[in-house]
């Protein structure tokens, strides 16, 4: 009374239950994404001109976060017709360079992370604008009344920009080039310590910063849980569940099969987020 | 099964091999292109996008099998594009077709 | 409830009931709970569902009363909701923050943890495996997440009633930036539970797609489907595609809420008289298009196992095979498809442009013409048949024309100038409520009438079935016609005093988006209605526990003669389903075939040779 098709193809769809299942779910992924991509779009067309904003991230961690994922794609397949050759070995070994390769992933991806939320737009009360990178806090920081006081002074190394430039709604254009293109003003990266009562705004570049870096977090947040969540799998097959390579081979390559097909699908999701988001 | 075996030998990983190597020169080109800095931002979207859906395309035909795939999934996944195409082209007429409001 | 089975007369099935039986050694937690039998997760669907629908109703019962009656405090249940919400219910009158909550709960839950769920998770997963004569899922584990996820989905729905604030006040359609800048985390935890229910649908839809492609029975090819499994197909499809842009947009509302992110709220938006403190540049647009893209569909998700439960009882009720079978699977098909690019007919009113408008009105129009055939083919599926009036067939008769009015008082609102006019108010309730209440719902009652025996191994009572049906179809078009005309004379929805404080007390100056008193007064009649609508329902749950255990029991496992596969099992079905291996000789309806011995061959009958 076993369920037919687990493991040998059904004759009339050529498909074994698990194949046709991953690429439903995939399908759906493809509306998932595809919504977030058409938001992209909407937000980014319906933008004013000249707001949205370019050069926020940085292209080369990017760059080798993609080749990271070009790898672990490679792998996976490689890994797959390795145990289609027999060669249970060889599959481990190709199997856990994958792995490594999604860690790796999501440790490069942390630290962009990380990068985005300690890089500081700070308002002062003269008007002028302080972009940088947060180097320390100083003072502050007890709890009073349940709250977290802010600390006395907050230093930062990066550029200021005129007040004057604030005013011409220029401020909130992190385009570096592109401000000094249009004022002729080159900033000068140097380290700024600021008194906090100075300050109206101090706001890192989270997802509340433009809708940029919203879309940015939000799809590349997903794209990590996919990361995380296919490699979380992929480990399992390769590690406590492999057992089953000695009891039922066919189905246990097939099992490869399909985490290696869910791999590939986070792999081309990302070779679309690179461009448009680092890039474009 | 057998002949299945023989088709993803000693080619077929050479095949994966190819298409890595695509993949990532793939990859330094669309960077390439970026750092030249195309003289409008259109021409710069449409490289970046004919290069990834290229690389995209290579993913799915040979890493995903999909070159040589069952009627099934082809019907699956050309329902799925038809209505994502749909709702990002349909998304995108109806933002551009609406009446512009001129504010002060 | 398999462990009825045995007490059955018939010997051979006892005997194959105790054979299924084996999956008792599993225990009661893991047959009866945590089960990955399709049967019992349908029924675990079914039951939990069905409180949910009731839940709804209560919720609607309370509105009603403050669209009667605005501002008295509500008897009985008055002095419970103060007592359980707190200041929302002060003096156990419904404020109107109440009012919205209960408003946007009331649709959420008939949608997505209601309808939905009977139509197509219950049903779906008890009939569709047998009638392809399938042991069981294609991925049963997956199955069992599915519920579970559905269930903790429902449960924090459920729980946001209680918590500071109280639930989601944005409608159950949360348009941001409304939905958003409500000052409560009602709207959170809406959005926790909708992603939640999402995932188990997508982990649902997934499943019967697999089930229906791989797992039927030799000889079931696709046109000897019967008609309500390809409704269920086309269903687990549309669910399959259309939920996840509503998981998206669910996700960038999450960020706005609690990131603090801008997708929705553009720049300059002013929440209570202030600059909102967020750095803009969001579309409000985005997520109607997001929402609609899934949420019309979802009609037809609501619709169309409805419809092929109606074809399934009309066939055998009538002892005529279905008219225009091939036609209809097409029509659903089609309906299926153009349902995807309808979606932005809801959005008429944002000010939308004529060319994007004349295509969705376009669209709309021609999806109409699918819905028509199927409608068309189940009224002359009648046609000279000796139909048996019991109370399933009198509820699949009934769902005919109150889905035609429902369908076909749609038309105005699919062409945009009569939308401008008709938008947002109670004519639009009428509408779509007259395809779900009296439609889907009616067919879904038809359904546990008609398939209660096979679940239960006993009929449920004819006479509370008829006095149930009576009194439900009188009310139901008593609470719903009138508002037609409610929404002509130009009632809006979603008023918290129905329509009082635009009432036209006398012939002044301002007559201008005034309401006459009849219109008004019209909502007293409408409650009681609805009132009387709820005393209609006890004898249906009378009848239904008192069926389950004091019920005349069935003496075969096929009492209705009928001719698809689930009637062809033991009853009810053992883990495993079939007694025999199955084989399909032939279609789906062979009623009254000329020269038959009997007036009608089941599905796994051989040809005579």
């Amino acid at each position: 009374m076993d369920i037919p098709y687990t493991v040998l193809p059904r004759r009339d769809t050529g498909l074994y239950n698990a194949k046709l299942g991953i690429w439903l779910f995939l399908a759906s992924e493809v509306m998932l994404f595809g919504a977030l991509f058409s938001a992209y779009i909407l937000l980014r067309v319906g933008s004013y001109p000249g707001v949205w904003p370019h050069g926020i991230l940085n292209v080369p961690v990017g760059t080798l976060n993609t080749m990271v994922l070009i790898c672990s794609s490679v792998t996976v397949v490689l890994a797959w017709a390795a145990l289609k050759a027999n060669d249970f070995a060889k599959y481990r070994k190709i199997q856990l360079v994958t792995v490594l390769c999604a860690l790796a992933f999501v440790c490069i991806k942390s630290y962009e992370y990380y990068d985005k939320f300690t890089h500081y737009e700070v308002v002062m009360k003269d008007g002028r604008v302080i972009d940088g990178h947060l180097v320390r806090k100083e003072g502050g920081g007890q709890v009073v009344n349940g709250r977290k006081q802010p600390p006395e002074f907050i230093v930062l190394h990066g550029v200021e920009f005129p007040a004057e430039m604030k005013a011409a709604g220029m401020a909130k254009i992190p385009l570096l080039e592109a401000i000094e293109k249009k004022s002729g003003h080159h900033a000068e990266h140097k380290e700024f310590r600021v008194a906090w009562s100075d300050t109206t705004r101090v706001q890192n570049y989270g997802p509340w910063h433009n809708t940029y870096l919203a879309i940015y977090f939000t799809l590349t947040a997903l794209h990590a849980l996919h990361v995380i969540g296919g490699a979380a799998v992929i480990f399992w097959i390769w590690g406590p569940g492999a057992a089953m390579w000695k009891t039922d081979p066919e189905r246990y390559t097939n099992r490869v099969e399909v985490s290696g097909l869910f791999w590939h699908f986070v792999d081309l999701v990302w070779i679309f987020l690179f461009p448009i988001l680092y890039l474009l | 099964m057998t002949d299945q075996n023989a088709h993803h030998g000693n080619h077929g990983i050479k095949g994966y091999l190819l298409v890595f190597f695509g993949l990532i020169i793939g990859t330094i080109i669309t960077v390439a292109a970026w750092k030249v800095h195309l003289p409008t931002l259109f021409l710069t979207v449409l490289v970046a996008l004919i290069i990834a859906t290229v690389k995209a395309s290579m993913v799915a035909a040979w890493f995903m099998h999909l070159a040589n795939e069952q009627r099934m999934i082809y019907a699956i996944l050309g329902l799925t594009f038809f209505f994502f195409l749909g709702m990002m082209l349909l998304t995108v007429w109806a933002y551009g077709d609406a009446p512009k409001i001129h504010l002060p | 409830m398999s462990h009825q089975a045995p007490a059955q007369s018939h010997a051979a099935h006892a005997h194959d009931s105790h054979h299924g039986g084996g999956h008792h050694d599993a225990g009661f937690w893991r047959t009866y709970i945590f089960s990955t039998d399709h049967k019992v997760i349908g029924i675990q669907y079914g039951v939990t569902s069905l409180l949910f629908l009731f839940f709804g109703f209560a919720l609607m019962l309370a509105m009603r009363w403050q669209i009667a009656y605005p501002g008295k405090p509500m008897p009985v249940v008055g002095a419970l909701l103060e007592g359980v919400l707190g200041p929302i219910a002060a003096g156990g009158v419904m404020t109107p923050d109440l009012y919205n909550t209960f408003g946007a709960m009331h649709g959420t839950i008939m949608v997505f943890l209601g309808v939905v769920p009977l139509g197509f998770a219950a049903f779906g997963n008890y009939l569709v495996p047998l009638q392809i004569g399938a042991i069981d899922m294609a991925f049963p584990r997956i199955n069992m997440a599915s519920f579970w996820s559905f269930l903790i989905g429902g449960m924090v729905m459920f729980v946001s009633f209680f918590i500071p604030g109280g639930a989601a006040q944005g409608g159950w359609t949360s348009y941001s930036p409304l939905a958003t800048s409500i000052p409560t985390d009602g709207q959170t935890w809406w959005i926790l539970a909708m992603v939640l229910i999402i995932t188990s649908s997508l982990l649902g839809s997934v499943n019967f797609i697999a089930t229906v492609i791989q797992l039927r029975a030799p000889g079931m090819t696709w046109m000897r489907m019967p008609f309500f499994t390809w409704a269920q197909f086309v269903t687990a499809f549309i669910l399959l595609l259309a939920f996840p842009p509503l998981e998206a947009a669910a996700v960038m509302q999450l960020m706005d809420k609690v990131f603090h992110a801008s997708f929705y709220l553009p720049t300059g938006l002013l929440i209570g008289g202030q600059l909102a403190d967020i750095s803009g540049g969001g579309s409000p647009l985005l997520w109607q298009h997001l929402f609609w893209f899934l949420a019309h569909p979802e009609v037809y998700v609501l619709i169309l196992p409805a419809i092929g439960m109606v074809g399934e009882i009309l066939a055998n009720n009538t002892r005529k095979p279905l008219f225009g079978y091939r036609s209809l699977v097409y029509s659903v098909l089609a309906v299926g498809f153009i349902s995807f690019i309808v979606w932005a007919h809801h959005m008429y009113l944002t000010g939308m442009g004529t060319r994007i408008s004349t295509f969705f009105q376009t669209t709309t129009l021609i999806i109409s013409i699918p819905s028509v055939i199927i409608l068309t083919c189940l009224f002359l599926s009648l046609w000279g048949g000796s139909i048996r009036f019991n109370s399933a067939m009198l509820f699949a008769l009934a769902f005919l024309p109150m889905f035609g009015i429902g369908g076909l008082t749609g038309l105005p609102l699919g062409f945009n100038f009569s939308d401008l006019l008709l938008h947002d108010s109670y004519y639009v309730i009428a509408h779509f409520h007259y395809v779900v209440a009296p439609g889907t719902i009616f067919a879904l009652f038809a359904g546990v009438y008609f398939w209660f025996p096979k679940m239960s191994g006993r009929k449920m009572n004819e006479w509370l079935g008829k006095i149930h049906f009576a009194g439900s179809f009188v009310f139901m078009n008593l609470v719903f016609f009138p508002m037609f005309a409610q929404g002509v004379a130009g009632m809006s929805r979603r008023m918290s005093d129905g329509g009082v404080s635009y009432m036209l007390n006398d012939m002044t100056a301002d007559v201008l988006g005034r309401l006459p008193k009849e219109v008004v007064e019209a909502n007293i009649g409408i409650s009681t209605a609805a009132f009387l609508l709820g005393v209609a329902q006890i004898p249906f749950i009378i009848n239904f526990f008192w069926s389950i255990f004091r019920g005349e029991k069935v003496t075969s496992n096929n009492p209705w003669d009928a001719t698809t596969l689930e009637w062809q099992t033991p009853t009810p079905p053992p883990h495993g389903n079939f007694d025999k291996p199955i084989k399909v000789y032939r279609g789906p309806y062979e009623y009254s075939v000329p020269g038959a011995a009997r007036d009608y061959l089941p599905q796994n009958e051989p040809n005579r040779s």
